[in-house]
């Protein structure tokens, strides 16, 4: 796992995209305390945007809203809530000491 | 009958019925077969003579029922400015005034009623006035302007219309009345003290049981002598005193009148001559004439219906008036003055209030015969039809009148029961249009479709009730809270911030929310707690409930790079500026266009680039331009009086001065305004939330303009502003959609909902009605004065700028993913190819 920012780096409610091995990632940070990590590319729009959209809950379900035309995406499996067919995959991520560390993609849910 | 014998139908008099005749003829496809020559007398197209008196406020355009002055089909032909002075039944042909001799093969008579003017002694005195034409208007108003008092001689509906009128002029006015009470012919005596109640409070002087014996003066009027009563001094008297059907031409031809006048004819509107027929005021059908236009307009639709060979009938109207009257509704229905055997009233009455409001049911307490409202007249539309249908009363009968909870009392009504009477629609054709199948998505489109509340508008809370009902038992959602986490319209979210001053989502939630929002309600929060705070809208816990083209102050493109709008107010710019904006394009390589709102948008920007080409800007005396926020974007103007020919007023300088006035404030949707030097309308003022036309003598102010996909021409608020007025206008006006507009909600669509539309608008924003005036000036003034232009404020502010980098662990990488093509010799987003990777680890810098 890499270091990328610190924890205070990341709105509560907020993201921010990182380099990991060369890809974008998206890594958002919840009211409740958790933080996740998936890819930045949005399928729908084609471009790299996640990290900037709205993070909300449906229900209990945490979810960020791309962007550009608002899919919704389940923040712990990238399932987008939208589409059944759609899924961002998403990264192991881990705070420790105040550091934010990303690790491998996961690929399956 | 064969397409190559034409006939044709004159139509005698262009009034408001005559014009209902035309449409159904076109509507109906009698223009097929027949040409139709329509005749009027007065100088210009029919006019809603319902809606006569805010002729003061709106001016004569406004209340044209033609604005195009001419129908789109070529085989109406319109005749205006020239009176019918007889017509021969034996030859079939009618007379102009200006000598024309036209033929018919029928004729439709719709020429309305007259004034009745009493005959005694004065009545012809320099300063007597009728009410019943614009020109009659344009003469009392003329004469206002010298005088000091007037008086109106009949205390009915028309008359109180009239000393509303002469009040609004600015006279002490007067109302004389025979009769012991107000609006003798609606209201009984209990209803008609509390409108005299109304009346007086509003500063008019009344005087019921009054006869007046002669007009005073010699040349001119100076007053009114009262039997048995001291005189009154006035300087203009306007004759209310009924109405008579204007049947002259038909009497010269020999046709048949009834005995109080009025063309008699029978339930197909045809007169004792065959090819004759005659609709509205002009017309007594079995004797009996009717001074309303609903009646009317069924007439009109009968006749077209017979031309066309079809069955239809008039067989009498439902009298039922309801009116506002100087803000005081009053309404009279059925039964008013419990005529039928054992019929028992219902009263409540709130002297404090000024309400009173009488039922009339059976006497077995079955059914509901008929009703007086006087001070709120909101269960008019549900008990009106109520009488029509005969449906059961309800168990607790006075629910139906004591204050209601929800605008309208509770009822079913039965599919057939008649719910816009003044266009004849029922329940079921409403609940036809909004069904699943059916062509209208919401109230104001069952209006606009239907005409059911098109006219008097007294049956739209129904309508609206209707709909909303009827969604409900479909499963349909009638829930207007903004989304699963609130519980409330955008309205009431509004409000409980205003209320409670709540300061962040965080309050807003534990106050009254559930979760942690979502995109809809987070940036609808922001934009409230911006419209109220106006914050930086990056500040704090503000920054995330922003879209994101609010969170990067610039507008998201489909490659994830940025577009940037300077301001450039009323679209005037210097050469200097326009070079520093092509000198910050050529340096960041951005492409550029000239926008449709006269200003320049520069695009292809990264993120990271943002910052770096703003501070280019700001420092060239640029600011934002908002084309990213739903606030205000451009004030669009024409070059104005400085230039043009044509100009009459400065446009360049209002526009610019209302840009900057304007300019970051927050709203339920982005607005637009515009100002055109003249009538040319160069700047398509009309077509933007809020247009200004340059007059001789100042401003016209239209509101409610939308371009996008469902277009809506701006509609006259007010004529003639000073620039102050102007200004005072428009600030409530805007301050009053922010607080009660819908999110995402256009000015268009939200006058349209409200109740009373653009009327509702002009009694908040012109009459103060709701005293809201100053409270809604005050929130602008604040607005205006804590203004500040939001990229200067984020470059000075390292925690924001903070945010504008591509990688949180690599700022300076630009996204491997945005890459450009050419395309006539500027950028433009190459074709997306999926997840793009840079194929190396990027080290990470010390965190
Ligand atoms: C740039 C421009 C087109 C152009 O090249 O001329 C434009 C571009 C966009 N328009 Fe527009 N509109 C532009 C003038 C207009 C006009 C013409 C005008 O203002 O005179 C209209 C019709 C007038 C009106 O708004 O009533 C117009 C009606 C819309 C609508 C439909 C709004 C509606 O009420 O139906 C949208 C969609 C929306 O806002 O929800 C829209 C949305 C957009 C957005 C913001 C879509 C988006 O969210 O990305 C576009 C992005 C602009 C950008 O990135 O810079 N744009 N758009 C014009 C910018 C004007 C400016 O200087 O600010
Ligand atoms: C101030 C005011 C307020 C009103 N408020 C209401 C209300 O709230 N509700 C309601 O239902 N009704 C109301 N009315 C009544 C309503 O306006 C009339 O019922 C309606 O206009 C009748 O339509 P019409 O076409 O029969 O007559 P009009 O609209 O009067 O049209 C007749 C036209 O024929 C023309 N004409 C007459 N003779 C000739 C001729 N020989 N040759 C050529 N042209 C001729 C006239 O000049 C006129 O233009 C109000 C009226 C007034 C004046
Ligand atoms: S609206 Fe009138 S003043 Fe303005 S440019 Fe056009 S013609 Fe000239
Ligand atoms: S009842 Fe007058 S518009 Fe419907």
């Amino acid at each position: 796992m890499i270091a990328v920012c610190r924890l205070d780096q990341i709105e509560v409610e907020g993201g921010v995209a990182a380099l990991v091995d060369g890809a974008a990632v998206a890594i958002f940070r919840t009211h409740d305390g958790n933080v996740y990590a998936m890819s930045n590319y949005d399928p729908c729009a084609q471009a790299s945007v996640l990290a900037r959209g709205i993070v909300g809950t449906r229900g209990d379900v945490p979810y960020v809203a791309s962007p550009m035309h608002k899919q919704a995406f389940d923040l712990r499996t990238g399932q987008c809530l939208d589409d059944a067919a759609i899924r961002v995959p998403t990264y192991d991520v881990r705070v420790d000491d105040g550091l934010v560390l990303v690790g491998a993609r996961q690929e399956s849910p | 009958m064969s397409p190559h014998h034409r006939r044709t139908i004159v139509v005698v008099g262009h009034g408001m019925v005559s014009h209902r005749f035309v449409q159904a003829a076109v509507e109906r496809g009698l223009t097929e077969t027949h040409d139709i020559v329509v005749v009027g007398e007065e100088p210009r197209a029919a006019y809603d003579r319902v809606a006569l008196t805010s002729f003061f406020e709106v001016g004569a355009e406004a209340l044209s029922l033609l604005p195009d002055g001419a129908y789109d089909d070529p085989r109406v032909r319109l005749v205006l400015g020239v009176p019918v002075e007889a017509f021969d039944p034996e030859t079939r042909s009618v007379l102009l005034a200006d000598g024309e001799v036209i033929t018919y093969d029928e004729l439709v008579l719709a020429t309305g009623a007259a004034p009745f003017v009493p005959p005694i002694p004065g009545h012809d005195l320099e300063g007597c006035f009728v009410y019943r034409t614009i020109e009659d208007l344009e003469a009392i108003r003329a004469a206002a302007g010298t005088a000091t008092v007037g008086a109106v001689i009949g205390g009915g509906l028309l008359g109180l219309e009239a000393a509303n009128a002469l009040s609004q002029l600015g006279l002490e006015t007067h109302v004389v009345e025979m009769a012991p009470r107000l609006m003798a012919v609606q209201v009984d005596d209990a209803g008609g003290a509390t409108l005299t109640r109304h009346v007086e409070r509003l500063g008019l002087s009344v005087h019921t049981g009054a006869m007046t014996e002669r007009v005073l003066g010699e040349h001119r009027v100076t007053g009114l002598a009262l039997k048995d009563a001291p005189a009154i001094a006035a300087e203009i008297v306007v004759f209310s005193a009924g109405i008579r059907p204007r049947d002259a031409l038909a009497r010269a031809a020999g046709l048949a009148t009834a005995e109080r006048g009025g063309v008699l004819v029978d339930e197909r509107c045809r007169s004792s001559d065959p090819h004759v027929w005659a609709i509205g005021e002009c017309a007594a059908p079995g004797g009996r004439m009717y001074g309303l236009v609903a009646p009317g307009y069924s007439m009109a639709e009968v006749v077209a219906d017979a031309l066309l060979g079809g069955p239809g009938t008039f067989t009498g109207a439902d009298m039922s008036t309801k009116l506002k009257l100087m803000g005081v509704d009053v309404a009279s229905f059925g039964d008013a003055f419990a005529t039928t055997d054992g019929a028992l009233e219902l009263v409540y009455s709130d002297a404090v209030a000024g309400v009173y409001k009488k039922l009339v049911v059976s006497g077995d307490g079955t059914r509901l015969l008929g009703g007086v409202l006087v001070g709120d007249a909101t269960a008019y539309g549900v008990l009106r039809p109520m009488v029509a249908s005969g449906i059961p009363l309800p168990d607790n009968p006075e629910d139906l009148i004591l204050p209601a909870g929800r605008g309208v009392p509770e009822t079913s009504l039965p599919a057939e029961a008649q719910v816009c009477s003044c266009n004849d629609v029922t329940r079921a054709q409403i609940e036809a249009a909004v069904a699943e199948d059916g062509t209208c998505d919401g109230p104001a489109c069952v209006t606009r479709c239907t005409r059911a509340g098109s006219t008097c508008g007294s049956c739209k809370p129904l309508v609206k009730r209707i709909v909303e009902d009827f969604y409900a038992t479909q499963g349909r959602t009638v829930d207007r809270s903004i989304c699963e986490h609130f519980p409330l319209t955008r309205q009431e979210l509004f409000d409980v911030v205003a209320v409670h001053e709540l300061r962040s989502f965080d309050q807003v939630v534990a106050a009254h929310g559930t979760g942690r929002g979502c995109e809809i309600c987070k940036p609808a929060i922001a934009s409230i707690l911006a419209s109220q705070l106006n914050g930086h809208v990056l500040e704090g816990q503000t920054r995330t409930l922003q879209d994101t083209n609010d969170a990067y102050l610039a507008n998201i493109q489909r490659n994830g790079t940025y577009s940037v709008v300077p301001r450039i107010p009323g679209g005037e710019i210097t050469p200097e500026r326009l070079i520093v904006i092509g000198e910050v394009a050529r340096d960041f390589e951005l492409y550029t266009k000239i926008t449709g709102g006269q200003r320049i948008d520069l695009l292809g920007a990264r993120m990271e680039q943002l910052p770096a080409i703003w501070r280019r800007l700001v420092d060239a005396g640029f600011e934002s331009g908002h084309a990213y926020g739903k606030s205000l974007r451009t004030v669009k103007s024409c070059v104005g009086s400085t230039w043009c020919r044509y100009g009459v007023q400065d446009s360049v300088q209002l526009a610019i001065d209302l840009e900057l006035r304007y300019r970051g404030l927050r709203s339920p949707h982005k607005l637009k305004g515009g100002v055109s030097g003249c009538a040319r309308e160069c700047a398509e003022a009309r077509g933007k939330d809020f247009g200004v036309i340059a007059t001789e003598r100042g401003w016209n102010l239209y509101v409610g303009g939308n371009g996008g996909a469902t277009p809506a021409h701006a509609q006259l608020l007010a004529g003639d502003l000073d620039r102050e007025t102007l200004l005072r206008y428009l600030d409530r006006y805007l301050m009053y959609y922010i607080r009660t507009a819908d999110r995402l909600q256009r000015t268009a669509p939200w006058i349209d909902s409200l109740e009373g539309g653009l009327d509702r608008v002009r009694e908040v924003v012109v009459d103060d009605a709701l005293g809201l005036g100053s409270e809604l000036e005050a929130a602008m003034a604040r607005h205006v004065d804590t203004y500040f232009d939001e990229w200067q404020a984020t470059l000075e502010d390292p925690d924001k700028l903070a945010r504008f980098v591509s990688f949180v662990n690599a700022p300076g990488t630009p996204d491997p993913h945005i890459t450009f093509r050419t395309e006539r010799g500027q950028i433009a987003p190459a074709e997306p190819t999926g997840p793009v990777s840079l194929g190396s680890t990027i080290p990470v810098g010390a965190p």
